[in-house]
């Protein structure tokens, strides 16, 4: 088999390619006499659009050899809604409910790099109870969205659906305090340039303590139920194993890059809004597989706690936005930026270029969830297919995000 | 007590009194074909709806409660949708094999319940070496797992296919070898004789094969084997929905699609029924003074509990990869049975010489010596870890 | 306690959802499932779906001053406004247009709430309304002008904090209109005897409640 792997990747391979494949262009295959795909052993499988454990509308374009994979082309653009060229004609307000829906699961955490991005731009300072506001519901996007990627992986690893709906239950708990904040429990459309949108309602903080509180015992909860099981360990110890090296040359951030044992965490580094303020631990992976990438998710949910309840605590009275900063037809002056923030899923990044008018002259996204996807064909390689769906779920991607 | 125990069997006997007594055996084996499949078609439907509602439960929701009361219709309402819905053919596949798989895959089912004991007297037919006769129908499941695969001429239901085979190959080998204690020990390969063996009652407790070590680890190698036989969590790789859709179902729809559903459903039990005969007593009562609740409540009470502990492990569990699958089929399970055989052994030829607690302890210190060594040794670098925090 | 025997993380996976099985029985928070066209949560105050127009009294009153604000801002631009060509007096007794057509679709609108932030009139609020569903997919998802409009005491009733802060806002601004009216009909007396003709605009502008809001208003006029 390892000549038709060699075969395969200098391109000369040509058997059980359909002519109609992309993958044709990509190894520079031709139509084989053999119609019917099936060819030298080899299986191209086409997983996705509509796969059950895919995430969304992505593509793995897989070539197997039995149930191993030896080439492996993630297709993606399925969901791309424009966001960026969209941002070209909305006013700078307009463009933050498009960010809700970049990654659709942690809202909040986009509105802050957007919003960060802008306030870098044009200068506006977020007041102090603003940004302890920020701080909790991005920590708490992050506990949900964490808690999720757990219970989707174990879906995807064959749980049927029992983590997955422990982790809704929580998420639900967090979702009912961000309608309650924010009017909607997704798409929240919360922050505004120089603070947030409207003031917590009354009871909130205490709602959101007795959340924070209970959440540790749901965490205990997940990982007596699956962490120590001995079907997840062996279906993600030393499997997509992602090296150092590659891990910080592909540009991967987040708790991917942790899990491969980077110290890098945006937190940390650039210590934006009012992280520095917060006592926590950055969890660190040594081996960089599946296993690591869910415990570090684990881990870093109980780090959010810490900073939950340091920021619930200390959070003062006081105006929630900047009086002097201009939300509705706010015309930033030419210039460029690019702001960054540490989003559950890596470092999510925007690229303001603005030309002194009402909207952007041009938008750009840096997503984690894409950056961190290109490298799954390294990771998948020499693993089989049940192995690609969890290395695929242990990324974390959102395609909204992915696409944009 | 005797009449209600008995009221199936004369039940049978007054109808067929009304036969030609050169009928009287084909109607007999009418009748039993009507009641197994009213009782476990009957059993087919409640165990879907209990599935999902323990399911449900299990995931902190209730589960299916819509149609009828308490949602119990719903297998019903599954049913009519099954049965109204276009029956889809891909144009490629092979038309007669695709149509043939789902029949190949449930009538041979059926008969495996000939030869259950589901109460005194109540076995469709009596053969002598009924166990046998169960697993050569039983394994007749493969050949119509390949054909849907094969026939449906789509690339996942191959690789479902190609899992299915190998899964259900391997573990026939511990299914069966894990049962050769228990027909060791009783001497029969007929399944009424080793109930009748099961039958006796030491302080009040039932002698059933599981309350001895080489049974108990049987049992439960025996009930390990029955998930993967039956391509159920967590060892339902040939369907594996979120890797390879629904593996050798991806092209089935309406009925044929529900027949292979039925035939899944009716594998567990007929199997679920065996593991009840074999280690769990069959129809005897667990105490002696129950000995009044007619025998076939007892088996069904039985087949009851075990269906729910494989809901519990589908609720539970996530799946095996598929090469791990096979590693534990053979490096595992198959060991252990061998294992188990020789402890079987040892049971038998000690019952002379050493006390039953004794016996009993090294018996059961034997098994669980190796099932720690192998699972040990095979499971060498994975653990739980630690790690590290940066500040 | 740990035991740490081969298989005792399945084990402990085992108990651990058998307590939820028990649990879902006796401890109801469990369930977090609510049976939905049954039981319907009460929804928090700052639930937000669709917009909606606020009118006192009748569709008369409607506040909406077709100042297409909440068109240009919309994200979605899903709002389309003809204004009308008879101006009519608001609250303030100031003359003042209304919008003749006023439409949302709803299949674009993403709820955002933009338009109410930025409306300065109190005229588009968000609505709570969330059972939209329509068997087809374009006349009836888009809302009219008549379908639109909700009173005041529909507001009070979804929205009951915003409402009273927004009514105080407008009764403070009716109140200084009125002051100002009573002084500029004092000025006009005055006026009688020595005419000074660019006093009633600049009344009007700073009649309106709040800075912010004079702003706009501003803006709109100029």
């Amino acid at each position: 088999m390892s000549t038709l792997r060699k075969e395969i990747s200098n391109g000369s391979f040509c058997g059980g390619i359909d002519v109609d494949s992309p993958l044709r262009h990509f190894s520079g295959a031709t139509r084989t006499t053999n119609t019917n795909g099936f060819a030298h052993d080899l299986l191209e499988i086409s997983m996705g659009p509509h796969h059950p454990s895919t995430h969304g509308v992505f593509r793995m374009d897989v070539i197997v050899d039995g149930e191993e994979i030896v080439q492996l082309k993630p297709v993606f653009g399925y969901l791309h809604r424009n966001h960026e060229k969209l941002a070209e004609k909305n006013s700078y307000l307009g463009i933050i409910p498009y960010t809700d829906r970049l990654d659709y699961i942690c809202s909040m955490t986009n509105n802050w790099a957007y919003v960060l991005a802008v306030e870098k731009l044009s200068g506006f300072q977020a007041t102090e109870r603003a940004e302890y506001i920020r701080v909790i519901v991005s920590e708490l996007t992050r506990l949900f969205n964490h808690a999720c990627l757990v219970g989707f992986l174990l879906q995807d690893m064959g749980a049927l659906g029992t983590p997955l709906m422990y982790a809704f239950r929580e998420r639900e708990k967090i979702l009912d305090l961000f309608e309650s904040l924010t009017g909607s429990r997704m798409m929240c459309n919360y922050m505004r340039f120089g603070g947030v949108r409207c003031d917590l309602p009354e009871g909130w903080l205490d709602e959101a303590k007795k959340v924070v509180s209970d959440y540790p015992g749901f965490i205990d909860q997940f990982e007596a139920l699956i962490t120590g099981n001995e079907i997840l360990l062996a279906r993600s110890q030393g499997v997509g194993v992602l090296s150092r090296e590659l891990a910080i040359s592909a540009g991967v951030t987040g708790p991917m890059l942790r899990a491969s044992g980077v110290n890098y965490d945006i937190r940390k580094t650039d210590k934006y809004g009012i992280y520095s303020r917060f006592n926590f631990r950055v969890p660190l992976g040594d081996h960089g597989d599946v296993f690591d990438r869910y415990m570090i998710r684990v881990l870093e949910m109980r780090e959010s706690l810490k900073i939950l309840e340091q920021a619930l605590n200390q959070i003062p009275a006081g105006p929630i936005i900047d009086p002097k900063a201009k939300n509705r037809g706010l015309r930033p002056k030419a210039g460029e930026v690019y702001s960054r923030i540490e989003s559950p899923k890596g470092e999510l990044g925007f690229h303001i270029i603005s030309d002194g008018s009402a909207s952007p002259y041009r938008l750009h996204i840096r997503p984690p969830s894409l950056i961190n996807l290109t490298i799954l064909e390294d990771m998948c390689l020499g693993q089989t297919i049940a192995d690609a769906v969890i290395i695929l779920g242990s990324v974390d991607i959102v395609l909204g995000e992915v696409d944009r | 007590m005797n009449s209600l125990d008995q009221i199936f069997v004369t039940l049978k006997q007054w109808l067929l009194s009304y036969v030609p007594t050169d009928f009287q055996p084909v109607g007999s084996a009418l009748l039993s074909i009507v009641a197994i499949i009213a009782v476990f078609g009957t059993a087919f439907a409640l165990t879907t709806i209990l599935e999902r509602k323990g399911l449900g439960r299990i995931q902190n929701r209730p589960g299916p409660n819509r149609v009828g009361p308490c949602g119990f219709l719903q297998p019903m309402a599954d049913a009519v949708k099954m049965l109204t819905k276009e029956d889809i053919v891909p144009y490629a596949a092979d038309k007669v094999l695709h149509y043939l798989a789902p029949i190949v895959l449930t009538v041979p089912i059926w008969l495996a319940f000939a030869v259950l004991p589901f109460g005194r007297n109540m076995s469709a037919i009596e053969l002598d070496a009924s166990i046998v006769f169960f697993f050569a129908v039983g394994s007749a499941s493969e050949l119509a797992v390949f054909m849907a695969g094969w026939s449906s001429h789509n690339k996942y239901s191959l690789i479902g296919a190609m899992r299915g085979i190998a899964q259900m190959i391997s573990y026939e080998v511990p299914l069966v070898l894990s049962t050769v204690p228990v027909l060791m020990l009783s001497g029969t390969l007929n399944l009424n004789e080793i109930v009748n063996a099961q039958s006796g009652f030491s302080f009040g407790v039932g002698q059933w094969n599981v309350f001895t070590p080489w049974g108990a680890a049987g049992f439960l190698l025996f009930m390990i084997a029955a998930t993967a036989e039956s391509n159920r969590a967590p060892f339902d790789l040939p369907e594996g929905e979120s890797e390879i859709i629904a593996g050798f179902l991806t092209e089935y729809s309406g009925f044929k699609y529900a027949l292979f559903f039925l035939g899944e459903y009716l594998g567990l039990f007929a199997v679920t029924g065996l593991a009840v005969t074999l280690f769990l007593g069959g129809w005897n009562a667990p105490l002696a003074f129950l000995n009044v609740v007619p025998s076939w409540l007892w088996f069904f009470a039985k087949f009851g509990a075990l269906i729910a502990v494989f809901i519990w492990a589908r609720g539970t569990v996530p799946r095996l990869r598929f090469d791990q699958l096979l590693n534990f089929a053979w490096k595992f399970i198959v060991p252990l049975t061998l294992v188990n055989i020789a402890v079987a052994g040892i049971w038998y030829f000690s019952s002379d010489h050493l006390a039953y607690a004794v016996r009993w302890l090294i018996c059961a210190g034997i098994f669980l010596g190796f099932y720690e060594l192998l699972g040990r040794f095979l499971s060498l670098k994975r653990a739980p870890r630690t790690y590290r925090y940066a500040e | 306690m740990k035991f740490n025997f081969q298989g005792a993380g399945i084990v402990r996976g085992f108990v651990e959802t058998a307590r939820n099985f028990l649990g879902s029985y006796y401890d109801p928070e469990r369930l977090t499932t609510v049976e939905y066209p049954e039981r319907k949560l009460a929804l928090p105050e700052n639930v937000r779906t669709v917009p909606f127009l606020v009118y006192d009294h009748d569709m008369s009153g409607l506040r909406c001053t077709a100042c297409k604000i909440c068109e240009q801002e919309c994200p979605a631009a899903c709002i389309k406004i003809i204004k009308d060509t008879v101006k009519k007096s608001d609250y303030l007794g100031k003359s003042q247009f209304q919008p003749q057509v006023f439409d949302i679709d709803i299949a674009v609108c993403m709820s955002c709430g933009i338009c109410a932030e930025v409306c300065p009139f109190d005229s588009i609020k968000m609505d709570q309304v969330y059972e939209l569903a329509t068997q087809d997919r374009f006349a009836p998802l888009i809302l009219h002008k008549e379908q639109l409009g909700k009173s005041n005491a529909y507001f009070h009733a979804i929205h009951p904090t915003d409402a009273v802060e927004t009514d105080s806002l407008r009764d403070e601004a009716k109140r200084k209109a009125e002051t100002k009216a009573a002084a500029d009909a004092a000025a006009k007396a005055a006026a009688a005897v020595k005419p000074k003709p660019e006093i009633s605009t600049t009344a009007n502008s700073q009649s309106v409640g709040t800075s912010a809001t004079a702003n706009v208003e501003k803006a709109v006029a100029t």
